[in-house]
Order: structure tokens, then C-alpha cells, then sequence
């Protein structure tokens, strides 16, 4: 197996608590990884050390063999990964249709352009409305950000990290929020992306996970409980104690 | 094109800025020249600060100082020519075609390093970091006794222009300032709706996404700092022309809260708007003490005390100021 992002011994304390505590973990290129456990367990923090906007306090971080332990969050980016965010960050004053052409930007190359139009732009646009389609967004190409519902920025949010073309997307709890039916077609679009893109995924809703992880880690207090695939992590006797008992009954 | 709302008032506003000379002769009001110039270089001060300020975010409470760099570009020049000296072995020059692209160079160069400090932070520190460094430069210039220190340099001939322009005459000024204003707003226009531009405005919206996209974010807010600090470096060449003086009170915080002010007061991050504030701002100093000293003796020196009640409004119930008002912005 080549991993794609391996973390050794991995730790983060914040005060007293270490939110991260002696973490190593790999995920595979190409797999869909989904990273579980009860609140506080440390995954946000961890995704937060993974896209570089943490410094972890001991450590390394490999990303396509290369230490990115220190580099800075704009630097990881340009190499591919690319995350979206559990408490939703656009940009609000503009469009949904430039929120991703913004991203598509990003990865087209440098931005010292001052005098064409960027809204004019197909090799922005046109890759950018590709993406609003793909989340389904497309009818809402034009609404400004900050006026788009609730699961509407959620579907945003992922069409801006898949806009910038990664190799790795860090999706901390996508569907956070969302109403049934919108969690429903984010699977869907999950299960498509899929083998195209590797995915790690925060997510606290089982049925999900379940559905459409190739592997899962299930992280308690910073550390690493169970690492293994979804039928191996149902049956973990020590991961039915600590956290899934009941969540697990209902898959 | 339609004739939107925001067109017509652009027109208008083009056709009067147009017109004004011709009024002004018409009326027998001179005076209303050299005002209207000085209302358009503060203008083009206004907009330099409203590209970092309104579009991208960025608290700039030193942008006079930029200005004032500008200006003693000219006044030095001027000086050296006057007695024939020379400065690192280069002779002085009143000649507007070195002068004030060399005003222009300065104020971006002044920029780059103030704004390579200024930029590891944001927010109040930013704002606190830009002051100091203009306070600095304003009591530089108060000790450069070799160019009158506290007393600045009085000018007696404005930029020539060889075999083009005679500005000596206040129309032909004013003009040119117009033809300058004229051309820094569809720069501008061009600039913010650029690949750059968005970046910028991006960067204004949600800093931190956009270094998760990818963006070295502070390299683009630091280039347009500096293109602020050479714009503002030529409105400083032109208010040296428009006053035949430059001073260490060009650089003086109060005159950075000015600009400031005629931002928020025509329209943060627009660009018409700054334009709007110079002309409001200018207007009202001109003609709000004689008023109040007409109510009551001796109290047109207090004069601010009406600005602040206006800006208050403004602020309040018209976010994007009077071009706001005036275009109907819904925002
Ligand atoms: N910036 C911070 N300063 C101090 N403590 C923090 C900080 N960020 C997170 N923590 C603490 O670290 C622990 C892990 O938090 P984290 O947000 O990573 O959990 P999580 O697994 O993402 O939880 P959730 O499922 O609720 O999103 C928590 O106890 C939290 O209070
Ligand atoms: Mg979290």
C-alpha cells in the first residue's frame, strides 16, 4: 500500500490536553478514509495540522513522501490538498459561481492579472460551473453566497475544495447540518468522487460512514482506537465499548 | 449599454466635472477652479486609499504619508533647481514628465518595505503600525531643516511639461488632474475586477480560505498596498502643484483620517465613492465655517462637530455612503 498522507506520532496539546496524543495514521491513495469518534476526540484538530493552519507540537507529516510538517497552509494547497471546513467559510459577497471560480483560480496558476475581466474569463467560468453542477448548484450560480441556504453552503463549500483540482480532499463533517435529503445526494456525490479523488472524511453520521468508507480510524481522546475496514471496525469489541455501542445498533 | 441608475449618475457627474471651469468663468467665480483641482487630487489620494482600504480590507490609518512623499518629490526637485544645487549628484528638475512618474515611484517604494512590516498583522494592530510608520516619516520630514523643516517649501512655479502643457494655467490644471483622475478609475475599475482584484477582494471577504485554496494571500495584498503607495505618491505630486507648497502636514495623521473619512463618506469599496467623499469632505470645509461664524462668531473654527453627525448617518443608514444613495445600492 502507498499512502498518500501518513502522520507519525503526531502530537498537539492544547494547555494540558493533548487533542492530538501519539498519532500515526496512513491513507492510501485513491481510498476513502473516514476518521470517527465522539465529540472532542481531536479530528477537527487534526485536519487543521494536516492543511498546516496547526503546527503540531511533535511530529511528522508526510504528503506524498514529503515532509509538510512546517509548511505553510497555502504551500500544502498548491500541492493538492485541499479541505473543506465544519463551520462553513466562503466567501459571502460574492456569487456562488465566483466563490468556485475563486478556487479554480487558485489553482489555475499565479493571479498577477490587473486588467482582464475575470468574471469574463471561460477557463475560469466554465470549470466553475462544471463544479456547481456537479454538487448540484448549478440553478444557483448567481445567488450571492451569503443568501444560499444552510445545505447550499454546505454543497459550496465542497465544490470550492473539489474546484482546485486536489489530490486530496479533507472533508470535516461535510454534511453537518444537512436535512435528509441533501445528506442523501451528498453521499451520492461522495460515492462519485470516489476512487477519483482520495478522501479523508470527518463524519459523525454512521449510516454514511458505513456506506461509503474503504477504510475507517476511529480516534478517541487524540489517539488511534481502531484502524480497519468498515467490517472489521463494526466488530472491534473495544470500539462497541468506547463509542459506537449504540450508534451501531441502528446501521 | 442601459441606462442604469449608476450610469446616469456618472454621466452627470463626468459632464459637471466637465463643465466647471466654464461655470466658473461664466460666474465670475475663478476661485471655483483651484478648488475643483484640489477636490480632484484628493480624489485620486481617495481612491488609492479605497483600493486597499474598501477592497481589500486593509486599515490603512498612514496613506498621507504616501501622499506627503509624493509631494516632497516635487518640492525637493524644486528646490535644487531653485539654487542650482544637486542632490547625490543630480541637479534639481521641475520637469513634470521626471517629476511625477518619479512622485509615483516613491510613493510605491516608500509602500513596499511599510507594507511588508504592516502585513504580518491585521486588524487594530495593522492600523496601529501603519500610523506609526507615517507618524515617523511626518517628524522626518518636520527635522529636514535643509528643506524648511516645520515651514516646508514654498513653491513659486508649478511642474513644466516641454513642447505639451503649460499647467501654470489653473484651467490647463485642472484638466490634466481630471484627465489623471479620469484614468486612475478605469485602471481601478479594470484592476478590482481582475484575477488580481479578486484575490484581493477575496482576501478581504475570508483571509483564511483563501490560503486553504492555495493563495499566498499577503503577497497580493502587499503589491496592492504598494500600487496604493504610488498612486497616492501622485496625488501628492498634484496637490504640491494645486498649493504651490509642500509641508510636514501633508503627512500628518489628521490628514490620514481625511482621506479615511472620504472614503466611508462617498462609499467604502466602490470607487466613485472616494470621489464623491474628496468633493463632500472639501465643500463642506469650505463652506460650513463661514456659515456657522455667520450664525455665531467664532465658532467656524469647531466646524468638524457637523461631520460627525453626518458621518454617524451614514454610516448607519447607508452603508455604502452617498454613492450608495445615489446609485441605489442595495448594500
Ligand atoms: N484552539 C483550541 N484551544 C484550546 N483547546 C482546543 C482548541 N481547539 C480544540 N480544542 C480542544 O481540543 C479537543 C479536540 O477538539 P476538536 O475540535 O479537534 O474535536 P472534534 O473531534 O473535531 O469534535 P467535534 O466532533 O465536536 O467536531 C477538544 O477538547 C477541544 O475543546
Ligand atoms: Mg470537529
Amino acid at each position: 500500500m502507498t499512502a498518500l498522507l501518513r502522520t507519525e506520532s503526531l502530537v498537539k496539546r492544547f494547555g494540558g490536553l493533548a487533542a492530538t496524543d501519539g498519532l500515526s495514521l496512513a491513507v492510501a491513495e485513491g481510498e476513502l478514509h473516514a476518521l470517527i469518534g465522539p465529540n472532542g476526540a481531536g479530528k477537527t484538530t487534526l485536519i487543521g495540522q494536516l492543511a498546516g493552519e496547526l503546527t503540531p507540537d511533535e511530529g511528522r507529516i508526510l504528503f506524498d513522501g514529503r515532509d509538510v510538517t512546517r509548511m505553510p497552509v497555502h504551500k500544502r494547497a498548491q500541492r493538492g490538498l485541499a479541505r473543506s471546513f465544519q463551520i462553513t467559510s466562503i466567501f459571502p459577497s460574492f456569487s456562488a459561481l465566483d466563490n468556485v471560480a475563486l478556487a479554480v483560480q487558485a489553482h489555475a496558476g499565479h493571479s498577477f492579472r490587473f486588467w482582464r475581466d475575470a468574471g469574463r474569463d471561460r477557463r475560469l467560468v466554465d470549470p466553475a460551473r462544471a463544479v456547481l453542477e456537479r454538487v448540484g448548484l448549478g440553478a444557483r450560480a448567481n445567488t450571492p453566497a451569503e443568501a444560499l441556504a444552510h445545505g447550499e453552503k454546505r454543497q459550496l463549500e465542497l465544490a470550492m475544495a473539489l474546484a482546485t483540482g486536489p489530490r486530496l480532499l479533507l472533508l470535516d463533517e461535510p454534511m453537518a447540518g444537512m436535512g435528509p435529503e441533501e445528506s442523501a445526494r451528498m453521499v451520492d456525490l461522495l460515492k462519485e468522487l470516489k476512487g477519483t479523488v482520495t478522501i479523508l472524511l470527518v463524519e459523525h453520521d454512521m449510516d454514511a460512514v458505513f456506506a461509503l468508507a474503504d477504510r475507517i480510524t476511529v480516534l478517541v481522546r487524540g489517539k488511534d482506537l481502531a484502524s480497519g475496514t468498515p467490517a472489521e471496525i463494526r466488530n472491534d469489541p473495544a470500539v462497541r465499548e468506547a463509542y459506537l455501542g449504540d450508534e451501531l445498533e441502528a446501521v | 449599454m442601459p441606462l442604469t441608475r449608476p450610469r446616469i449618475a456618472l454621466l452627470i457627474l463626468f459632464a459637471a466635472a466637465l463643465a466647471l471651469p466654464s461655470v466658473a468663468v461664466w460666474i465670475d467665480e475663478p476661485f471655483y477652479v483651484r478648488l475643483g483641482a484640489r477636490i480632484l487630487v484628493f480624489a485620486l489620494a481617495a481612491v488609492s486609499l479605497d483600493l486597499i482600504l474598501g477592497f481589500g480590507g486593509m486599515v490603512s490609518f498612514g496613506h498621507a504619508a504616501f501622499v506627503g512623499i509624493g509631494g516632497y518629490v516635487v518640492g525637493i526637485l524644486f528646490a535644487h533647481q531653485a539654487d542650482g544645487s544637486t542632490l547625490f549628484g543630480f541637479p534639481g528638475t521641475v520637469n513634470g514628465f521626471i517629476v511625477w512618474p518619479l512622485a509615483f515611484l516613491a510613493g510605491a517604494l516608500a509602500a513596499l518595505p511599510i507594507g511588508a512590516i504592516s502585513l504580518r498583522t491585521s486588524g487594530v494592530p495593522f492600523i496601529m503600525i501603519t500610523l506609526a510608520f507615517a507618524q515617523m516619516l511626518f517628524y522626518l520630514m518636520t527635522g529636514l531643516k535643509a528643506y524648511g523643516g516645520d515651514d516646508g517649501i514654498a513653491l513659486w512655479s508649478r511642474s513644466s511639461f516641454p513642447g505639451a502643457l503649460n499647467i501654470a494655467d489653473h484651467t490647463t490644471f485642472y484638466y490634466v488632474t481630471l484627465g489623471l483622475l479620469v484614468a486612475v478609475l478605469v485602471l481601478g475599475w479594470r484592476l478590482v475586477n481582475s484575477r488580481f482584484g479578486r484575490v484581493i477582494r477575496g482576501a478581504k471577504d475570508n483571509e483564511r480560505r483563501m490560503k486553504a485554496l492555495g493563495y499566498p494571500v499577503t503577497r497580493y495584498k502587499l503589491a496592492a498596498f504598494v500600487i496604493a503607495g504610488g498612486l497616492a505618491g501622485l496625488a501628492g505630486a498634484l496637490l504640491a502643484n494645486a498649493t504651490m507648497f509642500v509641508g510636514p502636514q501633508y503627512l500628518h495623521w489628521s490628514r490620514s483620517g481625511d482621506l479615511i473619512v472620504m472614503v466611508v463618506l462617498g462609499g467604502i469599496g466602490t470607487l466613485i465613492g472616494p470621489v464623491l467623499g474628496a468633493a463632500s469632505l472639501l465643500l463642506l470645509e469650505e463652506f460650513v465655517p463661514e456659515l456657522m461664524d455667520m450664525v455665531h462668531a467664532g465658532t467656524g473654527e469647531h466646524w468638524k462637530i457637523v461631520l460627525g453627525p453626518v458621518l454617524l448617518g451614514l454610516v448607519l443608514f447607508a452603508r455604502k455612503g452617498i454613492w450608495g444613495v445615489i446609485a441605489g445600492a442595495r448594500r
